[in-house]
């Protein structure tokens, strides 16, 4: 009846996991109790789960985010600490437990922080920079978030239910093998990463057609901001490299369940396909992380340098040549594998070629604010820590992708310290600038800047002081994923890189107390206009927060920072001449509703309940039936609401509040007088 | 207050805009589908000669049998073409008969590779036997999911014709639908001439 | 995909018709065994390709003249992809196939 599920899986068995299991399982009451005492189930079912409104579904991408980060981060130091004290004796984490640690760490971090991350800004944001009232498929998007969800919520309840994979977050055969992992850790692994990959590549699929098909009116592809581009380039790859991840996994967890032989050491398999297609999807993943943070460094150094980007073709051009040649590199993630010279060769210079057009983008990010008079914002700060930074790793990278060098680190700490060099400045800080850059957007006040500035300090010297010593460890031959160690030169470096995971944790702490502070503060810092950093942006003109609608009339763009040129040409926060009947798209139960089939047809599948996940796809296909046949998913908002919506915005808005548009006006050449700007 | 008349105009264009934005997606998601087959494709052909101690394609593919599913695929998608045709020419009649027919052709498709399998499997040849029998399985049987997927679309949409006639929505699902059904085929040629030409010569 | 015209009966007759003899040629060549080695697998390829090739151009209708230019960029784009993917998936299991001989 329940499969291989009993009463064993309950994490009896040690402290460590009980204590995972209670916080895991003393989290979601807490969270059913707050919502109870709020007496906002209501509200969080009307106005959050079922609606499809981008912008709400980019929030609970984003919480759902912060959640996972605080998850994963425990993993984090949890690691940190055993390494620090493990010289010469087991430590406190059991190797089976500490295994299950960095899989999921890794798991969580790639697949439930950084992806509903970007794609929660992403989601609130693109719309809104091509003045578009919605995106172009909004109940897809809702179920494309369900996904998401019900993959994390299967690793969350790897915690309590069972274990998690211990096979790492590549889960490499013949190790995550029925022979080798006979668990249901593997299974779990699997089905989160399929469950959400189905939301990603959906996710991707429509972007790209948003993206494509409904930007307004003069909004060329050359118009479009850099934010934009990013996403478009990274819906693309989503869209193409998640199949790759689908097939690989859907092999994987065929050679578990019904004994296929894809990936086994016996019988004709050939494990080397799995790193193969593993990494065809992996490092197109990579720069899906990575180009949305570039885009927002993009938005961000042109608004706080006060100037217009630098370069934006070289930079449009740069994103797309990254994107084509992300799914031209995979194979230096297996050097080591055994390729002929030649085959090596090539993959190694088409990695090199790929820090070309990454440069570019690095040389016009500083040419943005040379002469810029620049504001140090927390996402100014953040940008510019980043690009400090990152340049660093992308110099270890550029190290790794020379063969005979890889051979030499692979595997080591160095690799380590590389990649969480590309990963925590190049994605995460990205993320945390458009987090502090866009929350006004989004709620309609600003976070709280003392607390930012102190969260990046907190980051940075976090990240230096937890993957610096990396560096020099894996030159000193230490590989990764060790659970103890007998070498006692390695203890000092371990010791500070645990010191540095104790900084992060106080950066993610002081976000945490930013994000209390500024909703304390909430009325001091409303961000009436809808444009709290004079932005350049389409996405400034709306509201904050905006209307359901975004735009109660399609804006017409003439230039690339299409709202800097409105205020300019005086054209911002005019009241038309009248307004028009808006379709949107009517709220709808499904998308939750499969999230939670999504979910237990993967539990379902990791305990072989066949029953229930029989049940949950059918009951699926129904769901995806009765939405092919339902003809009335919109409705109309009249004109005359959204006029008193309108109308209320304007009225709130004092002459004082806008910004001086005077210094941006274009100076006559003859006179060198200022012309009159109007804003 | 604006009258229902008014509204229902700007939900026909939305409606007009939202359709062409749903072909559109509906491509892209097609290719992706296409990127789906394809690494299929490479593994079949990374593991076909891994046939371990398991019977080989020489001794279990029969060209006959294939010929036959190929000729039931090609002929599904040309009677689809008709339906396609009836719909442009507002014959709802018409469009029904051929979506018969074209599902009737998409079922015997699959109850002739069910028939395989199951033979193949009597045979001792099942997927669990071999690398290369794993890999068969699994593509040909994603293709074969396609298809029963597309048959089910092709029995729903049927009920849309007959019971909301032809409508703009009903249409543009049609159109889409047609797009899935060809696709199929152009995957079938890929299976064919990857997997049973070169797997008999 | 097409928005402009409506496809003909004629139109798919054709196509049809050509997929029959683009079917016909490779498993005649095999089952005849007319052909053997490379030279077989070369014309099951071309055909194959052309045939693909009859399928978008009669029962898809794409053309370069009333083909949304998006839907030609991204079956060009998974063309590439595809291209990529398969022929460095198996560039790279060939290459280490030979080494492990």
């Amino acid at each position: 009846m329940l499969g291989r599920l009993t009463i064993d899986a309950l994490p009896f068995y040690s402290w460590v996991a009980m204590g995972g299991a209670a916080v895991t399982v003393g989290g979601g009451i807490a969270a059913f109790l707050l919502v109870t005492y709020l007496k906002a189930w209501k509200a969080l079912w009307f106005d959050w789960l079922t609606s499809v409104d981008h912008k709400k579904i980019g929030i609970m991408y984003i919480v759902l985010a912060l959640v996972m980060l605080v998850r994963g981060f425990v993993d984090a130091i949890m690691m940190r600490a055993q390494q620090a004290i493990a010289l010469n004796n087991e430590g406190y984490l059991p190797p089976e437990h500490f295994e299950q640690i960095f899989s999921s760490h890794g798991t969580i971090m790639i697949f439930f922080v950084a992806m509903p991350f970007l794609t929660g800004l992403i989601n609130i944001v693109v719309p809104q920079q091509i003045g578009a009232r919605d995106v172009a498929f909004p109940f897809l998007n809702s179920f494309s978030f369900f996904m998401t969800a019900a993959g994390a919520a299967l690793v969350l309840v790897s915690l309590v239910v069972g274990k998690f994979s211990q096979a790492g977050w590549t889960g490499y055969p013949p190790y995550s093998g029925i022979e080798y992992s006979p668990g249901v850790g593997v299974d779990y692994w699997i089905w989160a990463l399929l469950v959400s990959g189905v939301g990603s590549t959906l996710t991707g699929i429509n972007f790209i057609v948003t993206i494509i098909k409904n930007r307004c009116p003069g909004m060329t592809y050359m118009r479009m901001p850099l934010f934009t581009w990013t996403a478009l380039c990274i819906s693309i790859l989503m869209a193409f490299a998640f199949p790759a991840l689908t097939v690989v996994a859907l092999q994987l967890a065929l050679d578990r369940t019904l004994g296929f032989h894809f990936f086994t050491n016996g019988d004709g398999g050939n494990m080397m396909m799995f790193a193969n297609l593993l990494w065809i999807w992996g490092h197109p993943e990579v720069y899906i992380l990575i180009l949305p943070a570039f885009g927002i460094f993009s938005e961000v150094v042109a608004t706080f340098s006060r100037k217009r980007l630098f370069g934006y073709a070289s930079l449009v051009y740069a994103t797309a040549c990254i994107a084509i040649l992300s799914f031209t590199v995979w194979l230096h993630h297996f050097f080591t594998m055994g390729s002929s010279a030649n085959v090596n060769a090539v993959f190694g210079i088409a990695t090199m070629i790929i820090a070309v057009p990454t440069g570019v983008k690095i040389f016009d990010w500083l040419f943005t604010m040379y002469r810029g008079r620049i504001e140090f914002h927390p996402a100014m700060v953040f940008t510019i820590g980043f690009m400090v930074t990152f340049v660093i790793g992308g110099v270890t990278g550029v190290l790794l992708a020379l063969p005979p060098a890889d051979y030499l680190m692979h595997n080591s700490t160095f690799l380590v310290a590389h990649f969480h060099n590309m990963l925590i400045p190049g994605a995460l800080f990205g993320y945390f600038a458009g987090m502090n850059y866009w929350f006004p957007k989004a709620f309609g006040f600003k976070l709280n800047e003392k607390w930012g500035i102190r969260s990046f300090w907190c980051w940075i010297i976090g990240f230096y002081l937890a993957f610096m010593p990396l560096y020099v460890l894996g030159f000193m031959g230490m590989t990764r994923r060790m659970e103890h160690y007998q070498d006692p030169n390695w203890q000092p470096y371990l010791i500070v890189a645990a010191l540095g995971a104790v900084f992060v944790l106080f950066g993610i702490i002081c976000i945490g107390i930013q994000l209390y502070v500024s909703a304390k503060e909430w009325g001091s810092s409303k961000d009436v206009t809808g444009d709290p950093w004079n932005g350049r942006t389409l996405e400034w003109a709306t509201s904050s927060p905006p209307a359901p609608y975004n735009f109660a009339v399609i804006p017409e763009v003439r230039d690339l920072d299409a709202f800097h040129d409105m205020k300019l040409r005086g054209q911002a926060y005019q009241a038309p001449s009248g307004y028009e009947d808006i379709v949107m798209p009517k709220n709808t139960w499904l998308g939750p509703v499969m999230g939670v089939l999504g979910f237990l047809l993967g539990f379902a599948m990791v305990w072989y309940i066949w029953w229930l996940a029989a049940l949950c796809f059918v009951a699926s296909l129904v769901c995806v039936g009765i939405r092919a046949c339902d003809d009335d998913t919109e409705f109309v908002l009249p004109a005359a609401e959204v006029a008193r919506i309108e109308g209320a915005r304007l009225a709130a808005i004092a002459p004082g509040d806008l910004h001086d548009m005077r210094e941006f006006a274009p100076r006559g050449a003859a006179t060198g007088a200022i012309l009159p700007g109007s804003a | 207050m604006t009258n229902t008349l008014q509204q229902e105009a700007v939900l026909a264009h939305e409606e007009q805009k939202s359709l062409e934005a749903r072909e559109f997606g509906f491509w892209v998601y097609l290719m992706t589908d296409a990127i789906i087959f394809a690494l299929l494709f490479a593994t079949y052909v990374v593991l076909s000669n891994n046939s371990a101690a398991g019977p080989t394609a020489k001794e279990l593919f029969d060209l006959r049998h294939t010929a036959s599913e190929t000729a039931l695929l090609l002929l599904s998608s040309l009677t689809f073409g008709f339906a396609t045709i009836a719909m442009h020419e507002d014959r709802a009649g018409q469009v029904v008969k051929w979506l018969v027919i074209s599902v009737g052709l998409g079922l015997g498709f699959l109850a002739m590779e069910l028939v395989e399998f199951y033979g193949m499997i009597q045979k001792g040849a099942g997927p669990e036997v071999s690398g290369f029998l794993s890999a068969f399985f699994t593509l040909v049987g994603t293709h074969g999911l396609h298809v029963a997927f597309g048959s089910i679309g092709i029995f729903v949409m049927i009920g849309q014709v007959l019971s909301k006639g032809l409508t703009l929505p009903v249409r543009s699902r049609l159109i889409r639908l047609g797009l899935f059904w060809h696709f199929l085929d152009i995957v079938w040629i890929g299976i064919f001439s990857v997997v049973y030409l070169p797997g008999v010569m | 995909m097409d928005h402009s015209e409506i496809p003909s009966r004629s139109t798919y007759l054709n196509g049809f018709f050509l997929a029959v003899v683009l079917t016909a040629i490779p498993f005649g060549i095999v089952w005849a065994e007319l052909l053997t080695g490379t030279a077989a697998y070369v014309v099951i390829a071309v055909a194959a390709v052309l045939q693909v090739m009859v399928h978008l151009v009669f029962f898809l209708h794409m053309n370069f003249k009333s083909t949304p230019g998006e839907n030609m960029f991204f079956l060009a784009f998974a063309g590439v992809l595809i291209c990529i993917m398969v022929g460095g998936s198996l560039w790279i299991m060939i290459d280490l196939h030979h080494r492990m001989m």
